[in-house]
């Protein structure tokens, strides 16, 4: 990469052509799939293709801090970010065309010729009349790339760097002003909600399972109490409002009480051993 | 770029680049095998069990065929997968994890085939930061495939995921600030170099353990594993995933942990470097056997991974978030900007550090104290409010206090009267009912997730 990097500096090497035709017709790609994909979720995916892609090529143009600040940043937290709402609004929303805003695609279209032609003249200015030289020797100023960025946002670009820096914070004080909830009681803690719990009408602990003894083991056949008695709670609820729950009759509960008191055998015992 | 302070990097013949990719590649898998055998033996032994002792010398290659077997089983898509990115979660997940170690350094210089050449793929002067990166690429793995399951349970475990993913990589990047600083490199294999007297786990011990802390949450392991609490979301983001799919994300998770455990003894434990009383002895840092020391140091964060999986309990979601937001980071600015002041002062101001200590005490005097001012100003505040809410509560509620419809202010009731009976006259005055929005129904409430498990 190194090498790749060092010749970049010169001239453009068949590594650099290589580069920039993959990752230039990649990032094409994840520009035309993030206008054209039918699905939210899908454009994000392009546009972070695209992101990446972008990344690369900086890199590949002796800007290594640019590019994985942009993948950082961007791809990492921006595109996340937008990730993360896209799955909380829904899994199968996808975009409804109907105009809300009246003029929207004209207005869109003219500010997209206006956008093109500012690129397209930066971009012919930057080609013919500004020449890409003395890389080397801007880096070696300051003793490599990352403290020459450092040195120019620090000194001469400190106020727009601090200036954007405060409208981010602007920007992220007021999501949180719009989100806030005035509550009109603390919030309850881990420690209240099982004060409540025990002090409460219900049943504290986990309810019991089910009956398992002797010949039924299924949900509705409630569980028995140490003293012989039927607990009803053990039954889930909506069984029990269902009216499924299975009317015990004291004939099996004798039946455990004798075996288990040893009136009886097991059925099947003394065969075995 | 020909930066001098990168000597030999970048000059690899190519037979020697691809035969380093290789045996990272090789390393890795190895490595994920044994973990993945060493973790469930550690964790029995804390268990009181015995754990996978019988394909190979004491279970050792159980990982093995345990992945052969995972390789070969049947593949099950669910019918609602959305199948392009439900394909590409895994491959962007198991990827990101492989590149990460692409910056890695493993040793010194040293001839292979008789070519010199750093025990490290390659190295650049943010390579730091490009591990960053990676992570949060790797990140989309885990989200996308939460996602693209087209089910409930993984995407709730995808969105976790993306959140305390976010959360907990500010706080890591902050961690690396420190030891930018003092370093004065982002590149892995100088910042090695640079804790050649010392390591920055002892100088940066907060940033060490805000690291370390920081590197569980990132890794989703216990006991910050919530992305794939099996106690509430069956599997997490990776529920509706099977076979080879399955095995590519956890294949991931187990490199990830190697990753981050590199990364620590990078940044933090000297990297290559010998540990003290091996270092007194010449030959320590030399040829291979750096490799040795970098190998240990990682398979003892590796082992506190397992420790910590085998000791805690799984935390709290909205716990864990506040922890990451509210303590982590911080904690990790204020100690950028004291480390940075400290430099500062001794580098530039030219204080000594017996000025800086004493300057520092100081400091810590005074922000005493106006803490102590803060406090007593708030209680007395509180006890205000507390007095102001009791005053309000015993006055009676005019539901239609200054002519419009209010409710009650906290503590206060109000009794319900039933339009019917209101037209008819007669006032039928039902038991007094406290707003619905001053009780919190603690099992409904629209901000936390569920709090069982």
């Amino acid at each position: 990469m190194i090498v790749m990097l060092a010749d970049a500096a010169t001239e453009s090497s068949t590594g650099e052509q290589i580069v920039f035709w993959v990752t230039a017709v990649l990032a094409v790609a994840g520009a035309l799939g993030m206008v054209l994909s039918r699905k939210a979720v899908h454009s994000a995916l392009w546009i972070a293709l695209t992101m990446i892609n972008l990344a690369i090529m900086y890199v590949a143009n002796s800007a290594p801090f640019l590019g994985m600040v942009q993948i950082i940043v961007y791809t990492g937290a921006v595109m996340m970010l937008f990730l993360f709402v896209l799955m909380v609004v829904g899994v199968d929303s996808s975009d409804s065309l109907i105009e809300t805003i009246k003029g929207q695609r004209v207005a869109a279209l003219l500010l997209a010729l206006g956008m093109a032609i500012l690129i397209i003249w930066g971009i012919g200015n930057a080609l013919t009349e500004s020449r890409t030289v003395g890389l080397a020797s801007a880096n070696e100023e300051h003793g490599g790339n990352v403290q020459g960025i450092a040195n120019l946002i620090f000194t001469q670009y400190l106020l727009v760097f601090e200036l954007t820096s405060a409208l981010l914070i602007t920007a992220a004080m007021g999501a949180m002003v719009l989100a806030h909830r005035e509550r009109w009681k603390a919030r309850l803690t881990q420690r209240d909600l099982s004060i409540a719990r025990v002090r409460g009408p219900g049943h504290a602990g986990n309810l019991p399972n089910p009956g398992v003894f002797a010949r039924h083991n299924a949900v509705d056949t409630p569980a028995l109490l140490p003293d012989g008695g039927i607990s009803e709670i053990s039954v889930p609820a909506p069984v029990r409002a269902r009216g499924d729950e299975r009317p015990l009759d004291r004939v099996d509960i004798d039946e455990v009480r004798q075996i288990s008191e040893g009136e009886t055998a097991l059925p099947g015992e003394g065969k075995s051993e | 770029m020909t930066d001098s302070t990168f000597g030999l990097f970048g000059t690899d013949p190519w037979w020697l680049v691809i035969l380093k990719v290789l045996a990272i590649f090789v390393i890795l898998v190895l490595l994920t095998l044994f973990t993945i055998w060493w973790e469930r033996r550690v964790v029995s032994r804390m268990q009181n069990r015995i754990g996978p002792n019988r394909v190979g010398p004491q279970g050792l290659l159980q990982s093995l065929m345990d992945g052969i077997k995972l390789a070969l089983k049947e593949e099950i898509i669910p019918k609602s997968a959305h199948l392009a990115v439900y394909w590409l979660a895994p491959v962007i997940s198991a990827t990101m994890a492989f590149l990460a170690f692409a910056v890695i350094p493993f040793g010194p210089e040293v001839s292979i085939f008789g070519v010199v050449t750093p025990l490290q793929l390659t190295d650049f002067p943010v390579s730091v930061l490009y591990v960053l990166a990676i992570a949060s690429i790797g990140i989309y793995g885990i989200v996308l495939g939460g996602w693209a399951s087209g089910s409930t349970y993984p995407l709730l475990g995808g969105i976790r995921s993306s959140a305390q993913m976010i959360s907990y990589e500010i706080a890591m990047g902050l961690s690396f600030v420190a030891v930018f600083l003092f370093a004065g490199s982002m590149s892995t294999s100088q910042i090695v170099i640079a804790q050649e007297p010392i390591w920055f786990a002892v100088i940066l011990l907060p940033s060490f353990l805000i690291y370390c802390t920081a590197m569980v949450g990132e890794t989703n392991r216990a006991p910050f594993d919530l992305p794939e609490a099996e106690g509430e979301l069956v599997g997490g983001f990776h529920t509706e995933y099977s076979s080879l799919k399955f095995a590519l994300f956890f294949l991931a998770e187990y490199i990830n942990m190697v990753t981050v455990s590199a990364m620590a003894t990078t940044l933090f434990l000297g990297g290559y470097l010998a540990p003290w009383p091996l270092s007194l002895w010449e030959g320590a840092n030399q040829g291979w056997w750096p490799m040795l020391w970098w190998l240990i140091k990682v398979q003892i964060f590796i082992f506190i991974f397992i420790w910590l999986r085998g000791t805690l309990p799984r935390m709290r979601y909205d716990q864990f978030m506040r922890f990451g937001w509210k303590v982590l980071i911080p904690v990790s600015i204020a100690w950028i900007m004291i480390v940075s002041l400290a430099r500062v002062l001794r580098d530039d101001v030219s204080l000594t550090t017996t000025e800086i200590l004493i300057s520092g005490a100081v400091v810590i005097v005074l922000l005493i104290l106006a803490s102590w001012v803060i406090q007593t100003r708030a209680d007395r505040r509180n006890r205000a409010r507390e007095d102001a809410e009791a005053a309000a509560a015993a006055a009676p509620f005019d539901p239609m206090e200054a002519g419009f419809p209010v409710p009650p202010m906290p503590g206060q009731s109000f009794t319900y009267t039933s339009r019917r009976a209101a037209a008819q006259g007669n006032t039928i005055v039902q038991e007094p009912v406290t707003t619905s929005r001053s009780v919190e129904d603690p099992t409904h409430d629209p901000d936390e997730e569920s709090t069982h498990g």
